[in-house]
This record gives structure tokens, sequence and C-alpha cells, in this order.
């Protein structure tokens, strides 16, 4: 079935998923407001939000399968809106499962709290869908200013504050650039939306114009911030460090894919045309974020800014997939984010079981020995750090993603993807000083006498590492699957084949 | 016994079932680990010694069963044998596809002949989370077995990266005093060879792919559809070389090998030095030289390949003489050996190259059973200095007697099984490369001085130490697990004539690629499809 977009009716059909997660989100808001703060009403409201996802999701998914389509207008219905919606929804779930028992356990008992996170992943379910360059925009603002908030959620921590005080500023400076970047790509070809930007930059022989491409170069500095590639990764550290560990792996996963996944859209469906020009910066970028992200995080001895460093690292090899700029280089991509989603909330579903009342126990060091007291806590880390490092079989699907990454960028037509390449393997190699350095904490070194024994496992938190440990190491083995869903669900700019026509006619 | 291998379709599903044996036993022990009382110590012991029982007999079950390959394997045929072709990526044109020949078979039988013998070794001296321990070291197996069998280059480059987490972990928690070090730096070694490899791996297939976009990592399709040319080839050679250079490890690059070798527990080491190492001679056997004949037959590369090849058999033997470490001064020896592989390998006779592959099984046995010899000594004694011991023979004769026929056999002494293969390495590259053959002749000397030397200080000075003269001899097990060793010393040693047969024809072909092939480095298509 194919939306036409210009009729309001249908508009809202094509949207279903998005209004179901709002609308449940404005009632539990209003139903986190009915009672005061207490950890009852806090878990009431959690589990609330995770049946909410859950709807969303199953619409999602069905939506997904019945092969719809649409017309040309501000939203795109397509595969690959769907499936970035599946994987932000899937972090969302992360994010609230482990929220629920952290909050209990740090006495964080506004119920707000999942409420904002429902808010965020509809402003991410938003920028995936956008097809227009305000939409994107309003989706940005959507997502952020309710992460904004969320980081700030641990009102006794100052780190916390801090935190959401660092990201809203440097969050409000790159939308400025980002806006600004708006604009001038608007001023230059006289639209906002995707597909009709690359039409009339075809169409007038815009390539060279300076006005445009100073507004992709904004846009480019507005992404950069948004996913924190080097060198406007500043703020990322110091925030996933502050926050509440499920936000810091909600934002590590989440909003970083989002961002992703708008930055992949607008540069595929608007920009595609202009690779010569956008190329060798979004190199530069990604080297400077693999090299710069992996040597610092070799430093870290505070677990969660170790995973802040990483996740750096991760939007470097995000980004040689997105300058391949090839459909497989989009597929890798979402394999990449699916991957990479699962490893980093088995990841942060350990530090949360880890970690004691007033974010305490967060160094290195208090996992030594771990496997001797929680094996299974000890291999479910493992299996992350693996997958994270993108090792074979025991870390699963990690290794398919690099390995989808490598070969589509080995297959473009440009020859200088092919020693960024070759950075990323060495980068990698650099990352398993650090990974590997959690796993020799866990397995090599003997329990420290007078450690603290670790609290028990939450429920929930248990369910969230084993679903993702599960789902690595299955992947890692039958990977096909997942590859043909990938495959299948690349965004495909409409009409990509008839602006290559307009070109060829004059 | 071919006919009776016949009837139960022996070849058909041999192969996979070697390569899922060890993982079922790994899923099976953690089980045990799982389901077995450990509450009181006798329960605890009662544990530990039926999963010994049942390790042992996992392997025992694998090696019988991979015995049958040795009759059932033509390897006169140009076709591979055993094969097994199964579909597993169709997207990414990735295959589970496996097939044996005269090169990889000796070292998948010498693999599966070692662990069962390297469980028997290490049956005391590993106490604590022996699932685990056990579990890994089934993991390896299939690793190792796994990179032997390959001929998907994604297949096997995923089976290589299995070998190392286990290997890593082994070192890392059952290892001695300098462990964490040991085997942080096996890994980065390793990893830092092995990624490059996977960049040209994916090059290849991508490369070679069908005109639908999906790439081709078949061996068999690559070697004869691809040719590869320009200076790309050399790059992907190098690809392919730092990482089996690591492993086999050519100097300068062996620096991790003392360190794993000597921190590893006993089990580890002689995996280490029977097997893993060769993963590397066989890898280039296997994939950079048949993959870029052009390149090995490239003079400049071949004349500084060799160069370090021979380095490393002076420098491997130099350097085990001052070891006051037994340990130390076996990993060293590995050096040299090691390097009497490449010296075959590279000079490109037939006669070299099944020298090589000789060599290849007979350092496996020989620093098999010197490894676990030393794992005796020390768990005895508690020290593998040289200068601890001294006059043991008086009061561990079976010990003294063992220890002298294998370092024999290291050393290369004609009649045991160190001798044909070195014999035919040096034979067969003085024709093509004298002043190579000759430089590494000398390196037979040195051997006998540094095992002589050794085995004066250990078995033969004047018993004076206090200590020493309350050593137990051997007991039965310890003698049960070497013999298979002695005899094949022994029986390699005076009748070669089974494994050089078997090995002649892979050579023979090996020799011809490369010699029938020359290095186009002017311009032209990177990759040429025919």
């Amino acid at each position: 079935m194919t939306f036409d977009l210009s009729i309001p009716s249908q508009l809202m059909q094509a949207l279903t998923p998005d209004l179901v997660l709002m609308g449940g989100a404005m009632v539990l808001m209003l139903v986190a407001a009915w009672r005061p703060d207490s950890d009852r009403h806090q878990r009431l409201v959690g589990y609330g939000s995770l049946g909410v996802l859950l709807a969303t999701l199953v619409l999602v998914l069905w939506f997904a399968g019945r092969g719809l389509s649409s017309g040309p207008g501000v939203i795109a219905v397509d595969g690959f809106r769907f499936a970035a919606d599946a994987l932000f929804i899937l972090a969302a779930l992360g994010a609230i499962a482990l929220g629920i028992e952290y909050n209990g356990r740090e006495g964080i008992w506004s119920a707000e709290s999942h409420v904002l996170v429902l808010f965020a992943t509809s402003g991410m379910m938003i920028m995936a869908a956008a097809r227009d360059l305000m939409i994107v925009f309003l989706g940005i603002e959507m997502m952020s200013i309710a992460v904004y908030v969320l980081a700030g959620m641990n009102r006794r921590s100052p780190r916390s504050a801090e935190a959401a005080l660092k990201y809203f500023l440097l969050g409000a400076f790159s939308t400025g650039f980002l806006l600004y970047g708006i604009a001038l790509v608007y001023g230059a070809t006289g639209s906002t939306n995707l597909t009709t930007i690359s039409d009339h930059i075809v169409q007038y022989q815009l390539g060279h114009q300076s006005m445009l491409l100073m507004g992709v170069g904004l846009l480019l500095v507005g992404f950069g911030f948004k996913v924190a590639a080097v060198p406007f990764h500043m703020w990322a550290p110091d925030v996933y460090e502050g926050a509440p560990t499920p936000i810091t792996a909600y934002m590590a996963a989440a909003v970083k894919a989002a961002a992703f996944a708008t930055f992949l859209r607008v540069w595929r469906e608007s920009f595609d045309v202009l690779d010569y020009a956008w190329l060798v910066p979004l190199w530069w970028i990604a080297a400077a974020t693999m090299v710069y992200g992996n040597v610092v995080a070799l430093a870290q001895r505070n677990v969660k800014r170790m995973l802040a460093y990483s996740s750096i690292v991760h939007s470097g090899y995000l980004l040689v997939a997105i300058a391949a700029g090839t459909n497989s280089g989009s597929a890798a991509f979402l394999f990449y984010l699916l991957a990479y989603t699962l490893a980093t909330f088995g990841a942060f579903a350990v530090v949360c079981a880890m970690s004691r009342t007033g974010d305490r126990d967060l160094e290195i060091t208090d996992y030594e020995g771990l496997w001797r007291v929680r094996p299974g806590l000890a291999i479910g880390m493992a299996v992350c750090m693996l997958a994270l490092l993108g090792f074979p079989v025991f870390g699963g699907a990690g290794f398919w993603a690099k390995v989808y990454v490598l070969a589509a960028a080995e297959a473009t037509p440009f020859r200088h993807l092919v020693p960024l390449t070759v950075l990323l393997v060495l980068a990698s190699v650099v990352s398993a000083g650090y990974y590997l350095q959690v796993v020799r904490v866990m397995f090599m070194k003997p329990r420290p006498d007078g450690a603290p024994e670790p609290a028990p496992m939450g429920a929930l938190t248990r369910l969230v590492l084993a679903v993702s440990v599960v789902l690595i190491l299955l992947v890692g083995l039958v990977p096909s699957r997942v590859v043909s869903w990938a495959r299948d669900n690349q965004p495909v700019p409409p009409k990509a084949l008839k602006s290559l026509s307009i070109t060829k006619a004059p | 016994m071919n006919d009776f291998l016949t009837t139960l379709n022996y070849n058909s599903w041999i192969l996979p079932v070697l390569l899922l044996l060890p993982m079922a036993g790994a899923a099976a022990v953690w089980l045990h680990g799982r389901l077995s009382p450990s509450a009181t110590p006798e329960q605890a012991a009662g544990t530990t010694r039926q999963l010994r029982r049942i390790v042992f007999g996992i392997f025992v079950v694998e090696a019988v069963l991979s015995l049958g390959l040795w009759w059932s394997v033509d390897t006169t045929s140009t076709a591979w044998q055993a094969y097994y072709n199964r579909s597993w990526i169709p997207m990414w044109g990735m295959h589970v596809t496996l097939g044996i020949d005269g090169i990889s078979l000796m070292l998948i039988l010498l693999t599966t002949l070692i662990m069962p013998l390297a469980v028997l070794g290490g049956w005391t001296s590993v106490r604590e989370k022996l699932h685990a321990y056990f579990a890994l070291l089934m993991v390896l197996t299939t690793g190792m077995l796994g990179v032997f069998m390959s001929l998907d280059l994604m297949l096997f480059f995923v089976m290589w990266e299995l070998m190392l987490v286990p290997m890593y972990l082994i070192i890392g928690i059952w290892g001695g005093q300098r462990r964490l070090y040991a085997s942080l730096k096996f890994f980065i070694y390793t990893m830092l060879g092995s990624m490059p490899m996977l960049v040209a791996i994916l090059y290849i297939g991508v490369r070679t792919g069908d005109p639908f976009g999906r790439p081709s990592f078949s061996y068999d399709w690559i070697l004869a559809h691809a040719t590869f040319n320009g200076p790309t080839t050399l790059w992907l050679f190098a690809a392919f070389f730092v990482a089996f250079a690591v492993k086999v490890p050519i100097w300068p690059f062996h620096t991790w090998l003392p360190d794993a070798h000597v921190e590893a527990p006993t089990a580890g080491s002689v995996v280490l030095a029977s097997i893993m190492l060769k993963v590397g001679t066989f890898g280039f056997l296997r994939f950079a030289v048949p993959l870029f004949p052009g390149v090995a037959s490239y003079p400049p590369v071949r004349f500084a390949i060799l160069t370090l090849a021979v380095i490393g058999i002076v420098y491997g033997a130099l350097v085990a003489m001052v070891q006051p470490d037994f340990k130390k001064l076996v990993a060293y020896s590995s050096v040299s050996h090691l390097g009497f592989v490449m010296l075959g390998i590279f000079a490109m006779t037939v006669q070299s190259v099944q020298g090589a592959l000789f060599v290849n099984l007979a350092h496996g046995v020989s620093t098999g059973a010197l490894f676990l010899l030393v794992g005796m000594m020390y768990e005895r004694r508690h020290s593998r200095l040289l200068d601890d011991y001294g006059g043991i023979a008086k009061v561990m004769p079976v010990f003294a007697t063992i220890l002298t026929i294998v370092s024999f056999s290291s050393i290369g002494v004609p009649g045991t099984n160190g001798f044909v293969g070195e014999f035919l390495v040096l034979v067969g590259s003085f024709r093509t490369q004298p002043i190579f053959a000759l430089i590494a002749s000398t390196a037979v000397i040195f051997a006998a001085a540094y095992l002589l030397w050794a085995l004066q200080r250990i078995i033969y000075n004047p018993l004076t130490k206090p200590e020493n003269k309350i050593l137990p001899d051997l007991n039965w097990r310890e003698i049960g697990l070497l013999l298979p060793l002695l005899f094949a010393i022994v029986w390699l040693g005076v009748y070669p004539a089974p494994v050089l047969d078997r090995t002649r024809e892979a050579a023979a072909r090996f020799v011809h690629r490369v010699e029938t092939s020359s290095l186009n480095l002017g311009l032209g298509p990177n990759v040429e499809i025919r």
C-alpha cells in the first residue's frame, strides 16, 4: 500500500506507531503526576512504559512486514524507518528495564524519568521518519530536550547535574550549527525536502555553489556533535560518566543510533551527489575519531568513562560505513547498530548490577576476580567486551558487524577507503588493550580480600543481560537472517533513478 | 581397512564430526560443572575424577575417529579428500567448506593424537576451575582442527581467531607468575597480525565476487580463477605474511613465544608448541604462497624471507644455549626448528617442502614430549632452572632415559624423527639456496650443544642438592603417556616412508604452482578474473 502524504488522514495513518507512543507517553505522564513520588509508583509507571513500548514495537513490526511505501512528502514510509524504530524501541526497553531497578536502588523516585525516555524515543522515531530538514530538526529537539533532563535525573548527585548542564549547553550549541546549515541549504536549493534538495542540486547544477557547500559543512559539524565524532566529542565522556547508568546506556545506544540514522538518510537522500565535497572531511573525521577515541580509552580507569570513549570509537567505525556511501554501506550500518546496541546494553547491565548505591564501584579494579564470585556476570561482560572488540564467535554479532562495514568500504569505487579500513582494523587492535583489560581483570586476577560481594542482580537487569548475550552469540553463529534484514531495509531515496536521468537529459 | 571405512561412508562425515565433537564436549563439560555436586571435599574430588575421565574419553574418541583418515585419504588425488561443503551465509558467499590433502592430513592427526596426551600430562597440575579449563581446551581443539580443514577464507579466519581466546584464557588464568603479561602479549601480537589478514581476505572476497555484488571466499574458486597483479599483490601477501609470521614465529616476530610458552600450564605449552606453531607454517603452505605464487617466487621477497628464516634458525639456537630456564630453552629451540620449516618452504624444491612438512610433524612430537617432561620435572621440584638439578639419573632413571631419547630426537640424531626432516630440508635447499642451507646446517651443531649441555646439567652432574635425592621417578600414567610419543619418535626416524609418500604429491603440486608463475608488477587491473 502506498500512502499519499498530502492527505492528512493518510499522513496520520503513516505515523500511527509514533502517535501511539506519544499518546501513551502523555497518558503515563498524567499517571506519573497523579501520586507523590515513591518507589512503588516509579515501578508502576516503569512497567506501564514497558507496555507502551512493547505495543509500539508490535505496531512497528506489523507496519514493517506490510511492505508499505509513500509518495513524496515530509516523512518516509520505508523499511529503514521501521528498522531504525525497532532499534530505538529495543534500546528504550533496555533503558527502562535497567532504570526501574536502578532508580529504586538510587532513590530516584521521580516516575517521570521513564516517561521522558518514551518522549525521547518518539523524537527518535520522528528523526528516522523525517524526509524534510525541518522535521529532522523537530525530531532532534524532541529527543534532545528529553535527554537533557534525563541526564540530570539524579538530583542528589552533583556529577549528574554537571552532566546535564554540559550536555544542554553543547547540545544547544550543536543545534545552532545544524539549524544554520539547514538555513544555508535552504537558501541555496530553495527547499528543505530531502529529495527536492537532491533534485535541485542536479537540476540547477549547484554542485560547486559555496553557500550550499557551507551549509553541508555546517550540517556535518552538527551531526558530528550529535554522534560524538572527534573533534566534536568533548561533551560525551563527562556526560556519560555523570548521567544515571541506564540513561548512559540509552544515550550511548539509542541517541547515537538516532543521530546516525538521520545523518545517513540526509546524506544518502540529499547529498549523495556531492560526495566529492564531503568524502575527504568525512574520511578525516572518521580516522581521527577511531584513533583518538581508542588511544584515550586506553587510559581510562572508570568503566563508564571507558565505555563512553568506546562509544566514540564506534562512531568512527560507523562513519566508515557512511563514507562508503553505497547501499551495502547503509546495510552494514544497520547491522552494526544492532550489534552495537546489544553489546552496549549487555555491558551497561553488568555495570548497573555491579555498582552500588551512589554509583560507587565503577572503577575497573572493582571487577577484579568477578569470575570467582559471579561467573554469569563475568561471562556476560566478557561476551559484550569481545563483541565491542569485534571478535568472532565469542563476540558473535560484533564480528560480523565489523566484517560488514569493512567489506562495504572495500567494495566502493573510492580507493581511498581501503587505507581507512586498514586504519579501522589497527584501531581495533588498540581497542583490545582496554576491552581485554576488563576481561583480564575479571578472569585472571584473584578477588581482593575484603572486596564486597556484589549485590544480587534484579530480575529485569538479568533479563537485559541475558537477552543481549544470547542474541549476540546467536547472531554470531547464524547471521544470515539479520544480514537480509539489514539489506532489505536500506534507505532508498524515491526517484533516485529519476534524478540521474535528469543529469543526462540536457 | 579402506573398504571397511567406505562401507561406513567415513569420508563424507568425518571432518564435520571431528570439528563438532570437541564443541559438544565443551558443552558437556559445562553441563557437568552445573549438575555435579561439589559441596563437600569428597564430592568435589569425586567430581574432579569423573570430569578428568570424561574429558580424556572424549579426546580419545576424537583421536580414534580421526585415525581412519590415515587409510581413507588418497593423497595422490588432486581433489580434496573427505570434502564437505555447505552454505553458511549465502548472501556473503560464505560456506562451510572442509577438505584435506597431504599437507593437512599429518597436522590433523598430530592434533587429535597430541590432545589426549596433553590432557593426561596436565592430569594433576591444574587444580582449580577445572571445568572451565577443559571446556576451553576443547574449544581450542575445534579451532585448531578448523584451521587445518577450512577451504573457505572466511571460515579459516573465524577458526583462526577461535584459537586465540581459549589460549589467552588458559595462559592468563592457569599460567605461572608472569601470566598476565604473557597472555596479553600473546593476544595483542596475534591480533595485530590477523587483523590486516581480515582486510586482505575481505578485499579478495569482494574483488573476486560475482557481478551481483556477492563476494566469493571459496579457496578453490579463487585459486582457479583469480590472478592478482601490481603492487596490490605485494600488500595482500604482506597482510597474510604478518599474520602467519607471528604464529610461526619468524624472527623478529617471535618475542611473544618464550613468554607464552614459559607461563602457560603444561597442557597449554604442549598445545602451543606442538600444534599452534604449525598453523603459521601451514598458513604459508595453504594460503599465502598458493594464493600469491608470483610474490613467493619474486626474488627480493624470497630472499628476504629466507634471510629471516635463517636468522631465526641461528638466533634461536644461540639464545637457547644461554637460557638458565629449561622451559625457555625449549621455547627458543622452537624458534630455531620452525626456521627450518620456513627455509624448506621457501627453498621451493619438492624435497625441501616435504622436509618442511616432516619437521612440522617431528617438532610437534618431540617438543610436545619435551614440554611434558619439563612439566613432570616442575611438578616434582617446582623449579625449571637447570642449575637446581643435577644427577637426576640416579634417582629418576626412567625419566632420564626418556629425556635423553627425546632430546636426541630434538637435536636430530640419525634414527630419530628429527633427523629425517632437517636432513630433507637441508638436502632440498642446497640445490637452490646453497648459502642459506650452509648457514642453517650450523644450527644442527648448536642444537646438539644446547640440549646436551642441558642434559648434562639436569641428569648427569653429581647429585649434590639434598632436595633432589628424594624425587620420585615417573609413575605409570606418565610413562604411559610418553610411550606413544617415543614410539612416534623411533618409527618416524627409522621408517618415514609412509609419511613421505603421503606428502609427496601435495609438495610437488605446491612447488609446481610457484615455479610456473611470475609476478606482474606492471599496470593492469589489480585483480583479474578468468
